[in-house]
């Protein structure tokens, strides 16, 4: 018996193996391929139909899609009616965005700053479960509150406090019978809904802020609001940047609340919904579909510029 | 002065953020309880558990989209499982051209919102003529749920050290013993974690659905169901005993994810 350094082969899978040895590229494009293929094919090509369908045009007589290039649709978002959705849509989600960044604040500074042990950990699923938990039975949730016989009626009631939220249903623009029918109760239903998406990012970002600068700060004299302003904001912005991609990014797109919460106006989303459903405008449904993924472009060009893509 | 005590103020917000979190949930589990069929009254006048049984047995039209999401959640689950662990393995490896470019792609799915995922499949199967299908469902889960398995994935990967993989080969194991042997039994948690999350939120999704599910009344996922219900509500306490159900089903399994990664740098759920 010789002895040999060098283990004989045992079959196909000890060839495989050195052939993988050798050239590990071929290893590295036979991991890639499927994914890829299914990604590419199914994801990337659908983008392509998607961008593709927005150049074509609608017969207004026959209804019709005609299969050529065309501007005329995208002419068509310009419409007064349809202008006034992409409008609405982008001010409701600036406005969510920022009361997000408010409330989720506080949350964050505490859960990175002072949240030790068992508290961190709380903190950590706290915000973790909702953020999972199922997206309809959340929505749904809120109907239960939002409803004129609901919690905040009844709250309202029994402290003779009523009076606010008639007052505020009153004013123009955001009428309604009751929260659940009026814009305030889509905006504080969007707010709840992707409120975790901020406080993760933020936390994240506040998590890397070192001690050691806010014990500098104080040495040189700052006030807690002044360290809070010049120090604690600054580090933390890219954290506040990459949270308000996903909350303005997913207030672009949503259309289940608004068609389910508030006074059925138009968002960008229910009319892509609409107008590829009963109305068969597939063409218009693409073009409104892809000023989302414009905006977010642009919105995200500026977050990297901003740094906002360390603290993802 | 910095002191390790936060102040009040920020400890009631804070702790007031995280009911604001928590408490719209629980009114899901009471209001099923509710003599109320025809409103939400609040407080309920009256309390029953009668829904439950109705839900069992007088309600037939909640067995089929049931059946249907759990087969959609099993399949797309597994088909994210195997292309989410593969990407994660070649993305481990030695940095190679496009990799940035590939890494965005696994993220776009999950990026984008979720309307402009279901109208590009729409759009996709409307140009090549498909029909919808079980199957066009499960095609759109899929694309979002390889993201969250590949995440969970590479985190794993990228904290295990490369040594064991040499010292298996240095042992005699060719590559697919190490894989079996040393790779697997090491990245088995993670990998379950990502695959409970990416049931969790297969099983919850009606966005991309509406658009990949067509009309006919067998494309109906229990999201969509519920999405029915809410628009068009009999019998509400109902809706709510289903609601705890789909609850129940997305959270177990993001509860069970996060004990399984606990503990290292990788916990489980930080990018949906």
């Amino acid at each position: 018996m010789t002895a040999s350094a060098i283990l004989p082969e045992r079959g196909l899978a000890d060839r495989l193996t050195a052939v993988f040895w050798r050239r590990p590229r071929l290893l590295l494009a036979l991991l890639l391929t499927p994914p890829l293929l299914w990604l590419g094919v199914v994801y990337l090509g659908s983008l392509a139909a998607l961008l593709l369908q927005s150049f074509y045009s609608i017969d207004e007589f026959s209804g019709v899609v005609k299969e050529e290039f065309t501007l005329k649709t995208y002419g068509e978002l310009f419409r007064p009616s349809n202008f006034d959705i992409l409008v609405r849509t982008v001010t409701m989600a600036a406005l969510v965005t920022l009361a997000c960044a408010v409330l989720a604040f506080p949350i964050a500074y505490f859960a990175a700053r002072y949240a030790k042990g068992h508290w961190k950990a709380a903190f950590y699923l706290g915000v973790m479960l909702p953020l999972w938990s199922s997206y309809l039975v959340k929505v749904y949730a809120w109907k239960l509150i939002l409803a004129k016989e609901g919690i905040i009626g009844w709250a309202a009631e029994q402290t003779h406090t009523s009076w606010i939220i008639s007052g505020l249903l009153s004013i123009p623009g955001l009428e309604g019978s009751s929260l659940s029918t009026s814009p305030i109760g889509t905006f504080m239903v969007f707010v709840y809904i992707w409120l975790p998406y901020m406080i993760l990012p933020m936390q994240a970002a506040l998590e890397r802020v070192p001690n050691s600068m806010l014990e500098a700060s104080a040495d040189l004299g700052a006030t807690r609001a002044q360290t809070f302003r010049t120090v604690v904001l600054p580090l933390a912005l890219p954290g506040v940047i990459a949270g308000s991609i996903f909350t303005f990014s997913l207030t672009l797109g949503d259309y289940i609340i608004p068609q389910i919460i508030g006074n059925s106006a138009n968002f960008i989303g229910m009319a892509v919904y609409q107008l590829q459903g009963t109305a068969g405008n597939i063409p218009l449904a693409a073009a409104f579909a892809v000023v989302p993924i414009g905006i977010m472009l642009v919105y995200l060009a500026l977050a990297r510029r901003m740094g906002a893509f360390d603290a993802l | 002065m910095l002191s390790d005590r936060s102040p009040l103020s920020l400890r009631l917000a804070a702790i007031g953020g995280l009911l604001f979190l928590h408490l719209p949930i629980l009114l899901i589990f009471l209001y099923a309880f509710t003599t109320e069929e025809r409103s939400f009254q609040f407080p309920p006048p009256g309390l029953t558990t009668q829904w439950f049984t109705t839900a069992w047995f007088d309600r037939p039209d909640i067995w089929p989209p049931l059946y249907l999401s759990l087969k959609v959640a099993a399949i797309a689950t597994s088909l994210a499982l195997i292309l989410g662990t593969l990407v994660a393995g070649a993305m481990t490896r030695a940095a190679f051209f496009g990799r940035e470019q590939i890494s965005l792609l696994i993220l776009l799915p999950i990026a984008l919102p979720g309307v402009i995922t279901g109208m590009a499949l729409r759009s996709a199967f409307g140009v090549l003529d498909i029909p919808f299908s079980t199957w066009t469902i499960i095609l759109g889960h899929a694309t979002f749920c390889i993201v969250i398995v590949y995440n969970n994935a590479v985190a794993r990967l990228r904290r295990l050290s490369g040594g064991i993989m040499e010292a298996s080969a240095d042992l005699g194991a060719n590559a697919f013993q190490t894989f079996r042997h040393v790779l697997l039994p090491n990245m088995g948690s993670a990998l379950l974690a990502g695959g409970m999350l990416a049931f969790a939120l297969s099983f919850d999704e009606v966005i991309v659905t509406i658009f990949t599910a067509g009309s006919g009344s067998g494309a109906k996922t229990l999201p969509i169901w519920m999405l029915d219900e809410l628009i068009r509500p009999r019998q509400r306490p109902v809706t709510n005993v289903v609601a705890i159900v789909v609850f129940a089903a997305t959270f177990l399994p993001i509860l069970a994810a996060y004990y399984l990664t606990r503990g290292g740098s990788e916990t489980a759920g930080m990018g949906k």
